[in-house]
């Protein structure tokens, strides 16, 4: 292994580091918005948006992310709706995240025992208070480790970003193979930048769902 | 309207035949990766400490690298580091089921533990062979929990197989895009072609997605 | 002079085409402690989630003072503010200490200041015995303990009324008589409740009148003394001789009881 031409390059794969972690951000935030909103509108019944947001997980979810950049990035365009690059990466990932999100809220809505939800009617709480105080605490302590797993998932579906001509971690990587030809050092490299990302969220999912469980829930 | 242009010649059937590419390989990896699973599983099981250390780190490599990075390993670097010169497929296979392999094995894992200590020995107390315990027990009742859970996995390893576009397998994307290509005059055949292709793909995996939500329930 | 606090008129439950409740009506006056009682499936438990709005009737009227108070689905958490209820599965929320289970009601509901509720908090888990118990984790707790906390709850709510759904039901039976005695304190102290158990002898010692329910409809009802000692229905009779085995075998065997 090369070692003069990984130092040489590690600036090149920060800035392929950024772009992957800075636009893997913004789509597990947006995700994270989207899958609380679709949640609450199947919780609440809410009619006809409820069965909007039905319909749009099961779209997600069941397409590939390829595709559906393909379809927002070279398809769109074609009848007159263009975004930028950019702009495309965080709306595939959040349409692709936000599915998965609202699932994994609703599991942990789900979760919750019926019971709690009379026992914070009784005592005279409105049903936003109920959600608020009782519901909501509860079911994100259930929720979260489904919830670490989605972002995890969602930061690594950013490598197809390239198709966009995005300058992620990918492409970076793939434009210095296909010019420097040191295959081996370009995707040792690949392959520790993506661990030095998903590590962190990793061991942040550990600590958070650890002191959850020293908090102490079940009754 | 750029739709007719799926509709000129063979392109429909093109295009289905680009799909059955991916699917293909879905299809091989997803029975690959049950019987290599099932393996996997019971080694994560065993009392060998090695055994389930590596694993342990296996599933670890899986859950924290891209699929597409794998892809690129076996692709592109085999080549280098080994002299391989595999194809897109051959790779493809080898990174999915790597990928499957450890997934299902954890199901698995988690399918067979999730069983309660007390149903093996509550089986035994009425005098079932360890034989009987196994079929009428405690299979059973794995096999509940786990079959959701595996074709929801099948259905992540249909979606992702579309990751062979980037290493130049010649698969329903690849199709659409000469598709285009061809009529590049018709302004909005990109549009109709990747819609297609979405919709394509949503037929292919909402009926197994909808499956395991049935049985899901069922068996809750 | 109308001291009624409770009135239901004339209601009607139905789940799946069952009748649950089929023409009930009954008065609750102001301090007094009615207990109802009956076979399970009877439709006592689902009397008192219609009372609080937990279960929509579909006929009938039932009035809290003079306000009608069922067919309402606006504002349902105002009328709920009034009434407390207490179930069988304590239902304390798992995630807050003792002191945010009492104190969000009040604070959230009622918009009380905290240190003042919280002052109110501890005497009255003081005079529950679960003062050292304030700022512990529902988790921590016997069951015992978290039906006293779920009573407390409850009553800082300052309700017109207490509704106690089998409150001992899900209790181990050494522990029932801490929480019945708690309930004793309240019916003292002039508290107006509507007590659905199965505890013969709690109910007898706390009631001002016994409700008896069979077939969701009120079979019979009248003084604890009389109903207990020469009820006047067949079916009631029926009731209470299932009960008396258990009762004799009881009172050899159960040393500790509540009331001591």
């Amino acid at each position: 292994m090369d070692g003069a031409f990984i130092l040489a390059h590690v600036p090149d794969y920060l800035s392929g580091a950024w772009v992957t972690l800075r636009f893997g951000l913004y789509g597990v935030a947006c995700s994270l918005l989207l899958g609380l909103l679709c949640c609450l509108l199947r919780y609440f019944r809410v009619p006809v948006l409820r069965q909007i947001a039905g319909g749009y997980i099961e779209l997600a979810r069941n397409t590939p992310l390829l595709v559906q950049l393909f379809f927002l990035y070279a398809g769109l365009p074609r009848v007159g709706i263009k975004f930028s690059a950019e702009a495309c990466a965080v709306i595939g990932l959040t349409f692709l995240g936000g599915a998965y999100m609202a699932e994994a809220f609703r599991s942990g809505i789900e979760s919750v025992d019926k019971t709690q939800v009379e026992a914070g009617a009784c005592i005279g709480l409105t049903m936003g208070q109920n959600i608020r105080y009782v519901i909501f605490p509860q079911a994100l302590a259930t929720a979260i480790p489904a919830l670490f797993a989605n972002v995890i998932f969602l930061i690594k579906e950013t490598s197809v970003f390239s198709v966009l001509a995005m300058m992620d971690l990918m492409n970076v990587a793939d434009t210095l193979r296909t010019s420097g030809g040191r295959t081996v050092e370009v995707l040792f490299m690949l392959m520790v930048t993506y661990l030095l990302i998903l590590l962190p969220v990793s061991v942040l999912a550990t600590l958070v769902e650890r002191r959850l469980r020293y908090t102490g829930f079940g009754n | 309207m750029g739709i007719n242009i799926l509709f000129k010649g063979i392109n429909f059937q093109r295009l289905m035949g680009g799909l059955w590419v991916t699917l293909r390989l879905a299809l091989i990896t997803i029975g690959l990766s049950c019987v290599f699973g099932l393996l996997f599983g019971m080694l994560m099981l065993s009392k060998r400490k090695t055994a389930t250390v590596i694993c342990r780190l296996w599933l670890e490599i899986v859950r924290f690298m891209p699929q597409l990075v794998l892809l690129y390993i076996v692709y592109f670097g085999f080549a280098r580091l080994f002299g391989w010169d595999l194809d897109g497929e051959t790779s493809a296979v080898i990174v999915f089921t790597f990928w499957g392999t450890a997934e299902m094995g954890d199901l698995i894992r988690g399918a067979l533990t999730s069983i309660p200590r007390h149903q093996f020995e509550s089986a035994a107390a009425l005098g079932l062979t360890k034989v009987q315990i196994y079929m009428h027990v405690l299979i059973p009742q794995a096999l509940r929990r786990l079959l959701p859970q595996a074709i929801n996995l099948s259905t992540r390893i249909i979606k992702t197989t579309a990751l062979v576009k980037m290493i130049n397998v010649t698969e329903v994307l690849k199709v659409g895009q000469q598709i285009i290509g061809q009529f590049y005059r018709q302004p909005d055949a990109a549009f109709w072609v990747y819609f297609v292709i979405f919709l394509l793909y949503f037929l292919v995996c909402w009926p197994f997605s909808l499956l395991a939500k049935y049985l899901e329930k069922r068996w809750a | 002079m109308n001291d009624t606090i409770l009135h239901v008129q004339d209601i009607y439950k139905s789940f799946d085409g069952n009748g649950v409740l089929r023409g009930v009506s009954m008065e609750i006056r102001e301090g007094e402690v009615v207990v109802i009682v009956g076979p399970s499936g009877c439709g006592k438990s689902t009397l008192l989630r219609c009372i609080n709005g937990l279960e929509v009737i579909d006929s009938g009227s039932i009035y809290l003072r003079d306000e009608k108070i069922s067919g309402r689905t606006k504002d349902l958490h105002l009328v709920r503010q009034k009434i407390g209820m207490v179930f069988q599965s304590y239902d304390l929320f798992p995630h807050m200490k003792v002191m945010d289970n009492l104190l969000l009601g009040p604070t959230k509901a009622l918009n009380k200041s905290k240190t003042e509720v919280e002052k109110e908090a501890l005497e009255m888990l003081e005079r529950v015995g679960l003062k050292e118990k304030a700022y512990a984790l529902p988790r921590t707790l016997s069951g015992g303990q978290k039906q006293r906390v779920a009573l407390v709850r409850a009553m800082l709510m300052r309700p017109e009324i207490l509704l106690l759904d089998e409150i001992t039901a899900a209790l181990d039976p050494e522990m029932v008589s801490e929480v019945l005695n708690v309930v004793i304190d309240l019916a003292r102290g002039g508290m107006t409740m509507a007590i659905v158990t199965h505890e013969m002898r709690f109910a007898e010692a706390v009631a001002d009148r016994v409700v008896f329910l069979e077939d969701g409809m009120i079979m019979e009802e009248g003084k604890p003394e009389e109903f207990f000692s020469a009820p006047k229905t067949q079916r009631a009779q029926h009731f209470l001789q299932s009960f008396t085995y258990a009762s004799k075998r009881d009172k050899k065997s159960d040393k500790n009881n509540f009331e001591d």
